[in-house]
Order: structure tokens, then sequence, then C-alpha cells
């Protein structure tokens, strides 16, 4: 079986698969059960200052979006930071540490935006023998309003100042974890990476409303008749979360800074689909609260047996991968050409390739009156929404065509590699000389 | 003149070859990647999930299917083996329906449970395609272990001894292993020599020595195995038949439906099995059932189960009695054999009367060129000196018997239903027990 064990910033662990600073990893007990199901490590729930604990509501504190059959696609919710007591969770934090060697545990924490919380803080998390911490720039909702989480995520230099603080005053490895709710991730990327962090990981939660009862007019989830806006995750987020993983990886001043990816991971494919873009492990909260501790099981058996039947020896030897594949749009080949096939054997025969081309595309397929559905593609741009909204796994695939084949949509032949940049309807193409 | 469904009294070929075949194909057949997928994602990925406690071999059901949705069927396979080396077998012929689809959430929330038997064979047929046996034997322990009976119940044993490094003989009466998966099971059940492929797949986990052809009682004694070895497992079945005791029942065309299937399961094409125009057959289990089936599958013109007690208390299960009923079996209810003339059987109505089955005096006369017995198997050369209890070998929660250091499982040890599944667990409990005292 391949070797899934993975060293992050010096935090050893047995698999890439970590808990997410969430409800999953609030409390001890929590927290040794992830560990006997088998998680590589845990960021525990964000700590804040000492003194009274934040509350949090005590009305329904999570929304959320299903497909099919409920399954459920985005979560939403408008908890805080911890609501424990600091003491307690970092005598906690000791003692399972020190029965779990072997795993990873970082502590995520938010104070004030003041020298002295941060200086306190860390130096309560050192004595714990905790591997590292997380700074939370984050949380949308709540803990911004009162000037932190996404507050200081948002403002870059806030950012480096806060991880320059904790740089100062311990050698503890610190990921700075970022808000996705801002124009361009790279700002406060380049921004903890100024201020000395070892790592980013990302994405915390989204701003978001996941419904409105339409009886009440309330949105849901409903506190005494009304709501405010929570943080989205789950499997909806992973494409904004992928997205921004890879433009910090790709990105010349911040590629090599370490990753921990996080938003909507849920499956090993999912996972190893961060760590191809850049990620050298990933963060789990939304997964695990939908189907409890025991999925790590099938992330672990599906990374290995994939890893195992590519010859990938070591996550190290895939994070990346796919990075230098992730290019500008003008950087992409216009004269690649493709055409939807449909596979007659495969096809049910439901019609949504048609609907879908007819109504909304390029009226590229047709429908005969036994309902045949074929590809013209003297009308197919290849725009792959047939592909898209068919409900058979590969009924509908994409053929390329060869060099020097004639494209019946254009009559012209495929030529060779050229994009926008030189263009000939491009204004700003330079002729190449 | 070749014979036909109408042809009177005994007929072998009653149908083609052709036809045969096709009637004999895969009750289920294999589920294609789009619909395996669809399955798969009906379950709900149960916190300690019901399915679970209902497999005999408590295989972790929500995780093998979560593999398969993931895309890793040879994953999902490894957790289903991991708990049931014959768990494609399994998946083949466990009564899934009073098994761990019974109990499926889905079925309280449908009436419609996720197909797990056939998402299990989805999974284990991905990974038997490949070839490779997926567990590695552990270091030689230098321990020998005599199983006895290469059914289910041995092989699972002998397997899981295997793996943990003891050296196994494997004994058994036939000249060839699988038991009733072999010699037994609905031959739609497991079509294309499926026993064999995957008694030799078991095999290749190395460590296992077979001796087909002998007999325990037959120049084998216990004795002689606790001699020469560390442990005795025997999973010997259930060798012998209950007898019925009326008039005429030495006639020809009267058979042990077992001894029946047997002949059938070994016939390549079953153009040389002889069945009846018309075919009665007493008993109310799965393998009355399945005899049921298997006679008009081959082209019998009328096949009768008769049972002598009420359908709520027939054995075979609703699906089983549905299956026999759409291949176009009749099913009899409270109608006990009496005697068996020259081509007929006269059956007694019958009744509960406070609790008890009595007669009516009512007779009824079929016409019946076969009567096919099931009525129940029974222990037959258990060796001599171990405790028998319900005319089964006695054994405790490990599996041990009255003698020590000699287990036993499946069929010939008390406890549990009579099924391939249970006899699995038994065995694979059995090794572990004995793998507990072999390194004690
Ligand atoms: C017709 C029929 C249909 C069935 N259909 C199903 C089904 O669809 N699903 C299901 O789950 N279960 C079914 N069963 C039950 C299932 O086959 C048994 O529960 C299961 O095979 C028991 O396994 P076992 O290993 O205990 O015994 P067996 O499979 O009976 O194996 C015992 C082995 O021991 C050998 N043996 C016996 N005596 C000796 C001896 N003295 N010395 C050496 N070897 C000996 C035999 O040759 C045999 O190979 C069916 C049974 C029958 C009869
Ligand atoms: C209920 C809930 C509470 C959360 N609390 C915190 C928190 O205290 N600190 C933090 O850094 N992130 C918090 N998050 C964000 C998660 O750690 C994670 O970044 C986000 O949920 C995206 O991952 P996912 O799609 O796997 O859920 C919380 C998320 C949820 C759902
Ligand atoms: S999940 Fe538990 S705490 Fe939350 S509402 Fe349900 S019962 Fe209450």
């Amino acid at each position: 079986m391949a070797d899934l064990t993975t060293t992050f910033i010096g935090i050893k662990s047995p698999n890439p698969f970590w808990l997410a600073s969430a409800p999953p990893t609030d409390k001890e007990y929590n927290v040794r059960r992830a560990f006997e199901a088998g998680w590589g490590g845990v960021v525990w729930k964000t700590l804040g200052e000492a003194g009274p604990p934040i509350v949090n509501v005590n009305g329904p504190r999570y929304g959320a979006i299903w497909g099919a059959d409920r399954r459920l696609l985005g979560l939403n919710n408008i908890e805080l930071i911890t609501d424990r007591p600091l003491e307690v969770n970092l005598e906690e934090i000791t003692r399972v540490k020190k029965d779990y060697p072997d795993r990873a545990v970082v502590v995520s924490l938010m104070v004030p935006c003041e020298e002295g919380p941060w200086r306190d803080i860390v130096r309560k998390v050192e004595d714990t023998g905790a591997d590292g911490v997380e700074l939370n720039f984050g949380c949308p909702h709540g803990m911004a309003e009162r000037g932190m989480g996404s507050a200081v995520g948002q403002v870059p230099e806030y950012i480096q100042m806060v991880t320059e603080w904790v740089k100062k005053y311990s050698d503890l490895p610190c990921i700075v974890k970022l808000t996705p709710n801002i124009t361009n991730i790279l700002y406060p990327a380049e921004a903890a990476m100024r201020g000395g962090a070892d790592a980013v990981s990302l994405i915390n939660t989204i701003n978001s409303i996941t419904s409105v009862n339409l009886d009440t007019f309330a949105p849901e989830p409903t506190i005494d008749g009304v709501g405010a806006h929570g943080g989205y995750c789950g499997p909806a987020v992973k494409p904004i979360a992928l997205n921004m993983v890879a433009e910090i990886a790709r990105n010349p001043a911040t590629a090599g800074l370490p990753i921990s990816g996080i938003g909507g991971v849920t499956t090993w494919r999912d996972a190893a689909e961060f760590i191809a873009l850049g990620a050298g492990n990933v963060q789990v909260c939304t997964a695990a609260m939908t189907y409890g501790f025991k999925i790590v099981q099938e992330m672990i058996s599906g990374l290995s047996q994939w890893m195992d039947e590519h010859g990938h020896e070591s996550v190290e030897s895939i994070v990346g991968r796919s990075v230098p594949k992730v290019k500008n749009w003008q950087d992409l080949n216009l004269n690649y050409v493709t055409k939807a096939v449909i596979d007659q054997s495969a096809c049910i025969k439901c019609g949504r390739c048609f609907a879908a081309c007819e109504d909304t595309s390029h009226q590229a397929i047709t429908m005969s009156d036994d309902r045949v559905f074929e590809v013209d593609d003297a009308e197919c741009v290849a725009c792959n929404l047939c592909v898209n909204v068919c409900p058979v796994d590969n009924c509908i695939t994409m053929k390329e065509l060869g060099q020097g084949e004639v494209d019946p949509r254009t009559g012209q032949k495929v030529a060779p590699y050229a994009n926008w940049t030189t263009h000939p309807n491009n204004p700003a193409a330079k002729a190449a000389e | 003149m070749p014979s036909d469904p109408f042809t009177p009294g005994m007929a072998a070929g009653r149908l083609s070859r052709e036809d045969i075949a096709a009637n004999f194909a895969d009750l289920h057949p294999p589920l294609d990647h789009h619909a395996a997928l669809v399955a798969a994602d009906r379950c709900y990925f149960c916190h300690d999930a019901p399915c679970m406690d209902a497999c005999p071999t408590t295989i972790d059901i929500p995780l093998f299917i979560r593999q398969i949705a993931t895309g890793t069927p040879e994953a999902a396979a490894k957790t289903i083996l991991s708990q049931n080396i014959l768990g494609g077998m399994c998946a083949r012929v466990c009564p899934t329906e009073t098994l761990c689809e019974e109990v499926c959430v889905r079925e309280t929330a449908e009436g419609k449970p996720v197909i797990i038997g056939q998402l299990q064979r989805y999974a284990t047929d991905a990974l038997m395609a490949k070839g490779a046996h997926p567990f590695r034997r552990d270091a030689e322990t230098g321990r020998k272990v005599a199983v006895v009976g290469a059914g289910p119940a041995g092989l699972a044993c002998a397997h899981r001894l295997a793996l943990k490094g003891h050296a196994v003989t494997l004994f058994d009466a036939r000249a060839k292993g699988g038991g009733l998966n072999e010699f037994g099971i609905a031959a739609y059940k497991a079509p294309g020599q499926f026993a064999q492929a995957e008694l030799d797949w078991v095999l290749g986990i190395g460590g296992i020595k077979v001796n087909y052809g002998q007999r325990l009682g037959d120049g084998l004694t216990l004795a002689g195995l606790q001699k020469d070895h560390d442990a005795v497992f025997l999973g010997i079945g259930l060798a012998g038949v209950n007898r019925l005791e009326i008039e005429g029942a030495a006639r020809d065309g009267v058979e042990d439906a077992v001894d029946w299937i047997a002949r059938m399961r070994q016939s390549p094409d079953k153009t040389d099995i002889a069945v009846g125009r018309n075919v009665v057959v007493i008993g109310g289990g799965m393998t009355a059932v399945d005899a049921a089936v298997q006679a008009k599958l081959l082209g019998a013109d009328n096949v009768t189960i008769a049972y002598r007690r009420d359908r709520a208390a027939m054995p075979a299960s609703p699906f089983e009695q549905d299956l026999a009923a759409s291949k176009g079996v009749r099913l009899l209810f409270n109608m006990a054999p009496k005697a068996i003339t020259a081509d007929g059987i006269v059956l007694a109505r019958t009744e509960a009367r406070n609790g008890k089955l009595v007669e009516t005096g009512e007779t009824v006369t079929l016409p019946a060129d076969q009567v096919l017995k099931a009525i129940g198997q029974t222990l037959a050369g258990a060796p001599e000196g171990l405790t028998i209890e319900g005319g089964k070998i006695a054994v405790d929660a490990a599996g041990r018997t009255s003698i020590d250091g000699v287990w036993a499982g499946g069929d010939c040890a008390l406890g549990g239903e009579d099924l391939t599944v249970t006899a699995v667990a038994e065995g694979r409990d059995a090794a572990e027990d004995i793998h507990k005292r072999l390194t004690a």
C-alpha cells in the first residue's frame, strides 16, 4: 500500500487528512474519536482570549442546500469560535497530544488585533505541546463584526502584522487561514508570506444566505424571526477553493509556499485534486459533519489505491503536479478542436442534451421522430454542455480532431497551436516575427 | 424423437441446449458501471449501520458502498473480503431480503432497499477480474491445522488460518471442493463455474494443502488428525437427509432433492438430466424452491411444491416464493405427503388446530412422474465422542466443541441459520480462536 505519511511544514502525520478547525475538533472527546477513526491530524476549534468565553446562538446555527435525494451539497453556519473556556481547551489539547504523538495537533487562534493578546495566547499554546498554530483570519460572521476573523483577513496589512507578532513570540510552525471573501486571494496570501507564515490554509467559509422561509420571509437559519448571513462550506464550495489554491500555487511571489487545502473535501478524489493543485495536505469539516468520522477510511483506501495504481510513491510526489497545467485563458490553444460524440448504445433517450443545445446553445444536436439524438459536427462548437447535462456517465464524450483534419463547422483544416495573443482578431496581437 | 415438456414420464433434454442455457443464466445479471453508481448513491452511509449487524459476517457495508461510489471498487472488495473471503459467492446466494437489505433504512423510508448484494458482486467481480489475491500471508508459524470439509465453513477457516501463517491441510470426502457452493446452490445463482473459480482464488493465499476424496470416518479418524495437527476444524455440513416414511417412497423417480441438484450442478449443459413431466417437490425451504425452479427451467410441464404448513410458516422467504411462482411453479400449502403411487402422489390436507398440525381427512392426488424430497438435511458422519445437541455438533461462541483442540462450524455445528454466509462467519471465527490458542 502506498505510503500516505506527510510532513507538512515539519509537522508529521500518518496521512494527509486533517480535520479543519470547526465543531468536529471542538473538544477532547471528538478529537480522540477522530484519531481512533484514523484522521491524520486536527486543527483544534478556534480558541479566543482568556476570560469569559464567547456565546453562541441557542437556536439553529446551520442552513443547507441539497441535491437530489436530499444529498447535502452546501452547509451554512452562524457559529462562532469555541464557546468553552480557554483553560479547558488548553488542558484537553495537552492531554490529547500526549496520547497521540504521531498525529498532528494544530491549534487555531483568534484574538483581538493587538500584540499583547497574540503574544499571550501563542505562549499558552506552546505549553500544550501542540505541533503548530493556525491563525483564523477567516470567520465571515459574528467575529468579523468585532474586528476579528475575516475583518482581519480582508486587510493584508493586518495579516502581515499579526503573523509577525506570532512568529516573534513563538517558534511554532504557523499557518495563516485565509478567507475567500475577498477580491483577490493573492493579496492576503502574499501578506501572510511577508509576515513570515510557514503556510497558508484555505478556504474558510463564504458569506452566504442559504434560503428564505417564504411563510415568514425570514432568512434561514432563523433566530427568533430574523437571520444573519453565515459561512458557506461543503461540496458546493470546492471549485472556488480549488481555484484559490491554484492561484497561490502558480503565483510567482507565493509559489512554493506550503498550502493546506480546505473546502468541500468529501472523498479521496477531492483530496487528490487539492494536492495536485499544490496543497501539501487537506482539511475537512462538512464531510465529517455530514457522514461522521468514519469517512476518512474511504479517503485513505481510495488515495492509496490510486497512488498504487499510478505508481505514486508518496503524497509529496503528487503535490503541485497540476500547477504547471493551470494557465491563463489567453494561453489556451484556439486551434484545438473537438466534437461531441453520442454513444448510441449508452443513450437512454432522455433528450436533455437536445434541450440544452437546441434551446440555449448552438442547435448542434438533432432529434429524430424515434428519439435518436445525433451531433451535427457542422454546428457543434464543442462547448461541453451536452456532456455536462447528460445523466449517463460517459454517454457523450469529446473527440479531438487531429491536425490537418477539416472542421466541418468552419471548413478549415485544424492548424497547429496558436493562442489569443497572436490571433488576428486581437487588437493587441503582436505579429509573430 | 427429442423430448419436450409434454413427453410423459421422466425425460432428459425437454428443452434445447440453448433454452436451458438461457434459463440458467444469472438470476441477477451483473450491474454495469452506471447502474452500480446509481445504486451506490442511494446508500446513506448510516452510522452503526443496521445492515452491518444483519450480515452474519459483519461486512462494513456503508464503507464498501462508498468506495464503489468514489470509483474504487477494488478497495470496496477488500473491505468485503477482509470480513468474508467468500464475499463473491455470498453476493450471489445470500437471501439479502432477510439479511442486510431487510433492515436497510431505505426499506423503511421507501420500501426499496439499497441493492447491497448486487453491489457486493460488482465490487468483488472487479477485484477478482484482476486475478491477484488481495491478501498476503503472514510468516509461517510452523503450526499445523487440519480442516475437514471444503465447503464455505472449511474454506473460510482454512483461508483465515493460512493468512495467519499456519499450515493448513484441507480434507474433503468429495472429489472436488466447494461443498454446497459446488453441489447445492441453485445453478442460476452462480453460473459460469463460479464456485470453482472462487475456490481456486481463495486457495491463492497459499499455505493450504488440499486432499480431496478423503472421508473422515473412512480411513481418516479424528484421533489421527489430532495426532498429526495442532488443531482440527470440522466443517462437514449436513451429509444426511430426513427420511420420508411413506408407502411408495422407494419408487423410481423419487429422490432426495439435494442428490438430484448435485447431479444437475455437475452436468455441464444439463441436457442429460432427467426431469418429470409432472414434478412434485415436498418441503418448504430453500432446497424445495431451488429444486422446483430448476425442474421447471429444465422443461418440466407442471411443477408443484407441496408444503405441509401454511404460507406464513414456510421457511422459504417471500422473495423465493415469488421467484418460484414467477417461473411457473405452483405452491400448495397445508398438504402433507401420504403415499406415492405408480404415477402420482397422495397428499393429505392439513390445518393447524391449537397450534398443532392435523390432517383434515381430505386427500388430493396429483400426477407425479418425479417426486423430489426436500424435507431437511441431517448431520451424518460426525466423529464419535463429540457432544451432539439438537442434531448438531455442540459448540461454544468461539466454535469449540466438547473435545479440546477440535472446533466446528457451518451447517454441522449448533447455532445460526444454515446459510453460506453463516458458515463463512463461523469458519472465520473458529480460525481466529484457533490462532489465539496456537499463538498463546
Ligand atoms: C439445495 C441447497 C440450496 C441452498 N441455497 C442456499 C442459498 O441460496 N443461499 C445460502 O446462503 N445458503 C444456501 N444453502 C445453504 C448453504 O449451502 C449451506 O448453509 C452451506 O453450504 C454450509 O456450509 P458448510 O461448509 O457448513 O457445509 P457444506 O457446504 O455442506 O460443506 C461440507 C463439506 O464437507 C464435506 N464432508 C462432509 N462429510 C465429510 C466427511 N465425513 N469427511 C470429509 N468431508 C466431509 C462435504 O463433501 C462438503 O464438501 C443451500 C443449501 C442447499 C442444500
Ligand atoms: C459550524 C462550523 C464552524 C466553523 N468554525 C470555524 C472556526 O472556529 N475556525 C475556523 O478557522 N474555521 C471554522 N469553520 C470553517 C471550516 O474550518 C472550513 O474552513 C470550512 O468549513 C470549509 O471546509 P469544508 O467544506 O470541508 O467544510 C467552521 C465551519 C463550520 C461548518
Ligand atoms: S444535532 Fe444534536 S445538538 Fe444538534 S439539534 Fe440535533 S440533537 Fe440537538
